[in-house]
């Protein structure tokens, strides 16, 4: 009657495989926690680099026990809850933050054997399994589900803290996450589409040559677009819009203290982290190692951990890379946030997605492949100046009606 | 035991949700006792090996119809408790009411009834059993090909509507133009 009985029916308490599962969510867990206190600390110390700063130095060696320090000082701060403020959605939103950032480490590859075309399978303890918590047939489509909720945090949030500014923070956060999901969710369709599977870990396997890393077989650009989306999604610079120091005071979480704004600081942070996992899982082959100079895998000395310590190497670039934007780029004004997301990156990213799927289908009926490249192109471009005419026509038409904006 | 218990929690938070939505006087614990019953339902799809309708239920409904409904309430300003003495529709309330206990009677009767002529086994067509067979994703591939196939005027027909929505949306929302006047009961008096 249930699909789950033959999942959990047999499962004995206390045997290897169950013994297995709680050990591999224990070390997510774990790691998920300590890599999020590494991260506030290499933010903090590669941004003090960048404004040629110090950065924090004195709590343990080069300042690494920092993040520790200020988590037990917030753990001790008094705990506010205003007055006007509806108690129950107050201590309920950090936790809608902070729970979904965790579970999506569930579904990303952590490493394993990918080596000439294998799956992933490792054997632990006689048993065969994948370094990865869960691998549901829905995979990425769980990613999106998770992405949406943590809306909800950062939402209720705001409005539960019954204060005009943290309010006006959700509102711009949830408009802003909204807007760009659409193009987040265009952009990975094109990975499915190249990779054929929503599994990450089929997304994975199917990424095995440097040439069909999904960066390189969806043609760069829906990597650029998952980027810029995501970081949108994350709400941080230059998209942090949500927090705007010098008009909100401090966006959403204004009125949170305590432990509780504690959490929301580490929601954010592990966002960045599982992010960069996610962008790397999809875009860049996750685990699978990179063919350097004519070897196959130059970390092959590592033995069963060398795809672990891939994904690690590829996740930390892209960690760089977003300090890198903070460090770099102002924050963009409201309507060049929207501009950008509504008439720039979905229509792009819907439009690549097409090109894609017309080569796909020139491809399976044997089409030339130069026709199709100039018919696709041409295509393109008529959409693109359609979209341009059509833009243009209604800014016209918004000034004559006298809109002030 | 491990369907039951499943079964049991999701059912109570399904119910515990739709009754919070019922009796909750403020408006945005309402939207969240509905986004509780959705979550139920998820868990059920997933307990019915329905995978890719409980994270489309999870995106669409949880993540933007309510997180909708909440944008609504709060930027308009409604996220106070209502005044449920005042009835604005006279007749909604005893029409309401026996719409109510109909619809339990006959389900009453319609439980009652299949346990004295109880139903032969429902066996799955083809399809449905080839598609859970397959491990790998063979239930989105076969929903996929239903969708865009057999259903495929019906699928694009929904989406024209969806498009008729957006377009008469913009059109209700914008300031009219110039010398143009539009009939609200605004400008009546």
């Amino acid at each position: 009657m249930f699909a789950v009985d033959s999942l959990l029916d047999h499962i004995k308490l206390f045997s290897i495989p169950t013994l297995i599962v709680i050990i591999k969510v224990l070390v997510v867990f774990v790691v998920g926690l300590v890599g999020t206190m590494l991260m506030v600390w290499f933010e903090r110390k590669v941004i003090a680099f960048m404004q040629n700063r110090i950065g924090p130095n004195k709590a343990g060696p080069k300042g690494l026990l920092q993040t520790l320090a200020d988590g037990t000082k917030l753990f001790f701060k008094e705990d506010l809850i205003p007055d006007k403020s509806d108690r129950f959605v107050f201590k309920l939103a950090p936790y809608l933050a902070f729970v979904p950032a965790f579970l999506v480490w569930a579904i990303i590859p952590l490493g394993g054997d990918f080596s000439n075309g294998k799956n992933g399978d490792v054997k632990i303890l006689g048993h065969v399994t994948k370094l990865q918590l869960a691998d549901p047939p829905v995979g990425v489509l769980l990613l999106l589900a998770l992405s949406s909720i943590a809306i909800y945090g950062i939402m209720l949030a705001g409005w539960s803290s019954g204060s005009k500014y943290p309010l006006l923070g959700s509102v711009r956060a949830s408009a802003q996450m909204i807007s760009y999901e659409a193009a987040l969710g265009l952009s990975l369709a094109t990975v499915i589409l190249v990779t054929g599977t929503l599994s990450t870990n089929g997304i994975v396997t199917s990424q095995f040559t440097f040439s069909r890393w999904s960066v390189i077989a969806t043609g760069v650009l829906p990597f650029a677009i998952f980027l810029i989306a995501a970081t949108a999604e994350l709400n941080r610079p230059p998209f942090d819009l949500v927090e705007a120091e010098q008009e909100l005071v401090g966006g959403f979480n204004t009125e949170y203290s305590s432990i509780r704004f504690a959490l929301f600081f580490l929601a954010e942070f592990m966002n960045t982290i599982t992010m960069s996992g996610v962008i790397v899982t999809l875009f860049f082959g996750g685990p699978q190692p990179l063919r350097i100079a004519g070897n196959a895998n130059v970390l092959q000395f590592l033995g069963p951990l060398s795809g672990t310590v891939w994904l690690l190497l590829k996740v930390l670039v892209f960690l760089y890379v977003y300090v890198w934007f903070r460090a770099t780029l102002p924050r963009l004004r409201y309507d060049q946030l929207m501009n950008l997301g509504w008439k720039l990156m979905i229509p792009l990213a819907l439009g690549w997605f097409m090109l894609l799927a017309f080569f796909r289908v020139g491809q399976d009926s044997g089409w030339n492949t130069w026709v199709i490249g100039v018919a696709g192109i041409a295509v393109m471009a008529v959409c693109a100046s359609l979209l341009q005419l059509a833009s243009k026509v209604s800014a016209r038409n918004r000034e004559r009606e006298g809109a002030m904006f | 035991m491990m369907q039951l218990f499943v079964f049991i929690v999701a059912g109570a938070m399904v119910l515990g949700g739709a009754v919070g939505v019922v009796l909750r006087t403020h408006p945005v614990h309402a939207a969240l006792s509905l986004v509780l019953t959705l979550f139920g339902i998820a868990v059920l799809f997933i307990a019915q090996d329905a995978q890719f309708l409980a994270a489309v239920e999870v995106i669409v409904y949880a993540g933007a119809i309510v997180v909708l409904f909440l944008f609504v309430i709060m930027l308009l300003g409604i996220d106070r408790a209502e005044d449920l003495h005042v009835e604005p529709f006279k007749i909604q309330r005893p029409v309401a009411l026996v719409i109510g206990a109909g619809l339990v009677s006959l389900l009453g009767i319609a439980v009652i009834a299949s346990r004295q002529h109880p139903v032969p086994t429902v066996t799955p067509s083809q399809a449905v059993t080839d598609a859970l067979a397959d491990p790998h994703d063979g239930n989105i591939r076969a929903l996929a090909r239903d969708v865009f196939s057999d259903h495929v005027l019906a699928f694009e027909l929904t989406s024209v509507l969806l498009v008729i929505a957006v377009v008469a949306t913009v059109i209700l929302a914008r300031k009219p133009r110039k010398g143009e006047t539009y009939i609200t009961s605004g400008s009546a008096q």
